[in-house]
C-alpha cells in the first residue's frame, strides 16, 4: 500500500493517468447516455432538415453572433410558455449542427419567432431596429440587405450535414444550389421539385428585392421557419415524458 | 438501454465507486508516513532560488 | 533524472527539424491562400506564412541569445529559463488591457446601442467572443503559461525542458490568439461559446497545446525534488483536461480543406450538453484549477509561510477535479435536456461547494499568524482578496445551479455578474498578484517601483468590481422577476422590450465599473514598466504604507 502511494505521487505519468481517469467519469456518465437512451429525443411529426436557403441564413445568424443575445430554447416554465409558445423540444433541434440554444437574453427568445412578424417587419428591423422597436438595444445590420449571398458551394454544406447524420437525400445534395434559388421565386420552374424535396418550406422573395439574392433573404427565410415545423396539435406530451 | 437500467446501476455501483475514490484520496492524504514528505514539499517552496 | 549543471545549448538537429516543419506549414498555407474562396481564410493564411517565416529566422538566431541570457545560474545551480517567463509577463499585461477594453466597449454598447455603428466588424455579436477569448485565453492563458513555466522550474529545481519548444508554445499561442480574434471580426466562428475558433485554428491550438503538455511533463521528469509540489498537480490537470475538452467539443467536419466553415458532429441536445460540459470545465480547469496552482505557489511564497495544510490541498485537488466535470448540465435547467441530466448537474454543482471552500480556507489560513502582512504588503492583499472572491463566487455558483434559483437567474445579467465576480475578483486579481511578484523577481529588482501604486490599483479596481457585480445583481434579478410578473388579471405584466429598457441605468453603472477596473490595470502597467526599467519611487518602507492605510481608514 505504502509502496503504491510512493509510485503514485512521484511518477508524473501515473499522476497524469489518475487525472485523466477522474475527469473522464463525469463526461462519460452524462453525455454518452444521451446518444443511447431512446427517450432523449421526442417522437414528433413535421421535423425536416433545413432548406439550403435556411441553412445559409442560419450560417449568417452564426456569423453575426446573434446567439450571443438571443436564445432558441423556451424553458418549460409557465411565463416562458405564455410569452414565447410551447416549450422547446429536443426533437426541434435534432438537425442543428451546432445547436443554438444560447445562454443570455439581451433580446427575446427566437425559438418560435417564425411567422410571428411579416417579412417587411424583419427587413425594417434588420436595417434599423429602432424604427420598429424604439427602446431596442439591438445593433442594425443594414449591410445584410446590400451583400450578395455566397451560395455557389452550398451543396458542400448540405453534403457535410448528410455525412454527419442529417437525413438529406442525395437528390437534395445534388440540387442544393437550384433549391436555394427556387425558394426565392414562386414562379420558377424548379418550384414543384423543390416543394417535393422540402414539403412545408415557405417560398417567396424575403428581402423585398427580387432582382438580387442577398444575405437578408437567407436570414429572414431562416427566421420565418424557426419553431414552425412540429405539429403540436397532434403532439402527445405524456408519451414523451422524460 | 433504458433509463431504469442506467439509473439503478448508477445509484448502486456508481455510489460505491464514488465513495471508494474519495476514501482513497483521503487515506493517501492522511497516511502517517506521507506526512514528512508533504511537510518537506510545503517548506521547500520557500527556498531562495 | 537529468541534472543540468551546464548552460543550455540548442541542438542543430532540433533547429533543422523545427524549421522544416514550419517550412512545410508555409507550403500548406500558400496552397490554402491560393485555393480558398474565403477572404478571411486567405488573410489568415498570409498571417501564418509571415509568422512561420519569422519563426524560421528566430530559430537560427536562438542559440547565441539563450546562452547569453542564462550565463548566471540560480543559488541552487540551475540555469532557469527566465526569458520565456518575462515574455509571458509582458504578453499577459498587454492582452489583459486589450480584453478589458473590448469588454467595456461591449458594456457601453448595451447601454447605448448607437455605439455598434451598424458595421459588421463593430457589432456586439462579433465583439463579444473577441472579449471573452481575449480575457480568458489571451490574458488568462498567457498568465497560466508564464506562471506554470516559472513555478514548474522552481518547484522542480530544474530548467524548463526543451529550448525551442517553449518558444514555439509562446509564439504559437500568440498566433492562435491573433487568428481567433481576427477571425471573429471577419465573421469566422463556429458559435460554440468560448470555443468559437474554426477547425483550422483549433487544429493549430492542438499542436501548441500538446507541445505544452510535453514541455511541462519533461520538466517534471528533470526534477531534483523527490515530490511533485501540489501546484504542479493543478497545472497538469489544467493542461490535460483542457486538451480533452478542446478535442471533444471541437469535433467538426469542414466543408472543404480550403474553407473555414465546418459543422459540429454532434447535434441539438447532445451538442448542447457537450458544449456546456466543455464551457463549464473551461471555467473549472482553465479559470479555476490553473489559477489555484498560482494560489498554491504565490500565496505561500509571498507570505513566506508554507501552505496551511498540504494534506487538505491533496483532498482539495482530487475532489475538485472529480466533481467539477459533472457540473455542466446546470447551464441547461428546464431546457430540452432530459431531467436526469439536469438533476445530476445540479447535485454535483452543490457538492462542488465543499472542495472549493476547502481550497479557499487553505489559501486564506496560510496567513494565520501573519495577518499583519496584509497591512504592509498590498500585493499580498490583492492575492488574499482574490481568494476571498473565489470563495464568494464558488458559493454563488452552487446557489445558482439549484433549479429554482436558476429558473430566475438563467438568461439574465445575474449570470454575467456571477462570471465577473469570479473573473475580475478571482482570476484577474490572482493574476495581478502573480505579475506583481514575478516582475521584480525576473528582472532582478529589489522590489516594485511603488507599493503605493499597487494599493491604488487595488482600491480603484475593487470599487470597479463592486459597481459591476452589484449592478448586475440588481438588473439580473429585476429582469428575471419582470419576465415572470403577472397582472391581477393573469396576463404577463411586461413586454420583453420593457424589461430591456429598465436595464439601462444598471448597464451604465456596470460600464463605469469596468472603466475603473481598466484604470486600475493601467496603473499596474505603469508600475510594472517602471519596475522593469529599474526605477524606485523611494517609498519602500512598509511603515509608510502602514501609515497611509491607517490615514485612509481614519478618513483623512
Amino acid at each position: 500500500m505504502k509502496f503504491k502511494h510512493a509510485i503514485f505521487e512521484k511518477n508524473s505519468i501515473i499522476l497524469l493517468v489518475g487525472i485523466l481517469l477522474m475527469v473522464s467519469v463525469g463526461g462519460l456518465v452524462e453525455i454518452v447516455p444521451l446518444f443511447y437512451l431512446e427517450n432523449t429525443i421526442e417522437k414528433v411529426d413535421g421535423m425536416r432538415p433545413y432548406t439550403p436557403l435556411e441553412l445559409a441564413g442560419r450560417n449568417i445568424y452564426i456569423r453575426e453572433g446573434c446567439y450571443n443575445c438571443h436564445s432558441q430554447m423556451i424553458r418549460s416554465t409557465r411565463d416562458e410558455v405564455e410569452r414565447y409558445g410551447h416549450y422547446s423540444l429536443a426533437a426541434e433541434s435534432m438537425y442543428d449542427h451546432p445547436f443554438l440554444w444560447g445562454s443570455k437574453r439581451n433580446g427575446p427568445d427566437l425559438a418560435r419567432v417564425g411567422n410571428k412578424y411579416s417579412d417587411e417587419w424583419h427587413r425594417e428591423h434588420m436595417i434599423k431596429p429602432s424604427s420598429v422597436v424604439p427602446e431596442t438595444i439591438m445593433p442594425g445590420y443594414p449591410f445584410l440587405a446590400e451583400s450578395d449571398l455566397q451560395f455557389s458551394q452550398i451543396d458542400k454544406d448540405i453534403k457535410v450535414n448528410q455525412m454527419i447524420g442529417v437525413p438529406y437525400t442525395d437528390d437534395q445534395v445534388l440540387n442544393a444550389v437550384a433549391d436555394l434559388k427556387a425558394q426565392l421565386d414562386e414562379d420558377s420552374d424548379d418550384y414543384d421539385a423543390f416543394i417535393e424535396r422540402y414539403p412545408s418550406a415557405q417560398v417567396r422573395d424575403f428581402d423585398g428585392n427580387p432582382s438580387e439574392i442577398t444575405e437578408l433573404d437567407a436570414l429572414i427565410a431562416y427566421l420565418q421557419m424557426l419553431g414552425t415545423l412540429v405539429d403540436f396539435s397532434i403532439y402527445n406530451e405524456n408519451e414523451n415524458n422524460r | 438501454m433504458t433509463y431504469q437500467e442506467v439509473s439503478s446501476f448508477s445509484q448502486s455501483w456508481g455510489l460505491v465507486f464514488l465513495v471508494t475514490m474519495f476514501v482513497i484520496a483521503v487515506v493517501y492524504a492522511l497516511w502517517p508516513s506521507n506526512k514528512e514528505k508533504f511537510d518537506d514539499a510545503a517548506k521547500s517552496l520557500l527556498d531562495e532560488d | 533524472m537529468t541534472f543540468q549543471n551546464d548552460p543550455p545549448v540548442v541542438s542543430r538537429l532540433t533547429q533543422s527539424l523545427t524549421a522544416s516543419c514550419l517550412a512545410l506549414g508555409i507550403i500548406f498555407a500558400i496552397l490554402i491562400a491560393a485555393k480558398t474562396s474565403s477572404g478571411a481564410m486567405q488573410f489568415h493564411a498570409f498571417i501564418i506564412i509571415a509568422a512561420f517565416l519569422a519563426g524560421i529566422i528566430a530559430i537560427f538566431n536562438l542559440g547565441g541569445r539563450i546562452n547569453d541570457d542564462n550565463a548566471k545560474a540560480s543559488p541552487s545551480g540551475v540555469y532557469y529559463n527566465n526569458t520565456i517567463v518575462k515574455y509571458g509577463v509582458i504578453a499577459s499585461a498587454f492582452w489583459g488591457i486589450a480584453g478589458f477594453l473590448v469588454g467595456d466597449i461591449l458594456a457601453w454598447q448595451l447601454a447605448f446601442p448607437v455605439l455598434n455603428f451598424d458595421l459588421p466588424w463593430t457589432n456586439f455579436g462579433r465583439l463579444r467572443p473577441l472579449h471573452t477569448s481575449a480575457v480568458i485565453f489571451a490574458f488568462g492563458g498567457n498568465v497560466l503559461i508564464a506562471t506554470s513555466f516559472y513555478v514548474v522550474q522552481r518547484t522542480c529545481k530544474a530548467r524548463l525542458a526543451g529550448e525551442i519548444a517553449p518558444w514555439f508554445i509562446f509564439w504559437g499561442y500568440q498566433l492562435f490568439i491573433v487568428l481567433a480574434a481576427t477571425g471573429y471580426l471577419l465573421g469566422v466562428t463556429q458559435s460554440k461559446e468560448y470555443a468559437e475558433p474554426e477547425w483550422y485554428v483549433d487544429l493549430w491550438l492542438t499542436i501548441v497545446w500538446v507541445t505544452y503538455l510535453f514541455v511541462f511533463l519533461g520538466t517534471l521528469w528533470r526534477r531534483r525534488e523527490p515530490h511533485i509540489y501540489v501546484a504542479n498537480w493543478f497545472y497538469l490537470a489544467f493542461i490535460v483536461t483542457v486538451a480533452m475538452l478542446h478535442l471533444v467539443n471541437n469535433a467538426t467536419v469542414p466543408i472543404s480543406f480550403v474553407e473555414p466553415k465546418s459543422y459540429t458532429i454532434f447535434a441539438g441536445v447532445q451538442d448542447a450538453l457537450t458544449q456546456w460540459w466543455y464551457a463549464h470545465n473551461a471555467v473549472g480547469f482553465f479559470l479555476t484549477a490553473g489559477f489555484l496552482a498560482i494560489m498554491y505557489y504565490f500565496v505561500p511564497k509571498r507570505a513566506e509561510r508554507p501552505i496551511y495544510s498540504y494534506r487538505l490541498s491533496i483532498v482539495h485537488f482530487w475532489s475538485l477535479i472529480f466533481l467539477y466535470i459533472w457540473a455542466g448540465p446546470h447551464h441547461l435547467h428546464y431546457t430540452a435536456l432530459p431531467d436526469w441530466a439536469q438533476t445530476l448537474g445540479m447535485t454535483f454543482s452543490v457538492m462542488l461547494w465543499m472542495p472549493s471552500w476547502g481550497g479557499m480556507i487553505n489559501g486564506l489560513m496560510t496567513l494565520s499568524g501573519a495577518w499583519d502582512k496584509l497591512r504592509t504588503d498590498p500585493v499580498l492583499k490583492m492575492l488574499v482578496v482574490s481568494v476571498a472572491f473565489y470563495g464568494m463566487s464558488t458559493f454563488e455558483g452552487p446557489l445558482m445551479s439549484i433549479k429554482a434559483v436558476n429558473g430566475l437567474s438563467h438568461y439574465t445579467d445575474w449570470t454575467v455578474g456571477h462570471v465577473h465576480s469570479g473573473a475580475l475578483g478571482w482570476v484577474a486579481y490572482v493574476s495581478f498578484g502573480a505579475l506583481y511578484c514575478l516582475t521584480p523577481w525576473l528582472w532582478d529588482r529589489k522590489g516594485l517601483y511603488s507599493l503605493k501604486l499597487v494599493n491604488m490599483h487595488f482600491w480603484i479596481s475593487t470599487v470597479g468590481i463592486l459597481l459591476y457585480i452589484c449592478a448586475m445583481w440588481v438588473s439580473g434579478i429585476m429582469q428575471g422577476l419582470m419576465w415572470r410578473a403577472y397582472t391581477e388579471l393573469g396576463f404577463l405584466e411586461y413586454s420583453f422590450v420593457e424589461t430591456v429598457a429598465a436595464m439601462q441605468p444598471y448597464y451604465i453603472i456596470r460600464a463605469v465599473g469596468g472603466l475603473l477596473f481598466i484604470a486600475g490595470s493601467l496603473v499596474m502597467i505603469y508600475n510594472l514598466w517602471r519596475t522593469i526599467l529599474g526605477h524606485s519611487a523611494n517609498e519602500a518602507t512598509p511603515e509608510n504604507i502602514d501609515n497611509a492605510i491607517a490615514a485612509q481608514a481614519l478618513g483623512e
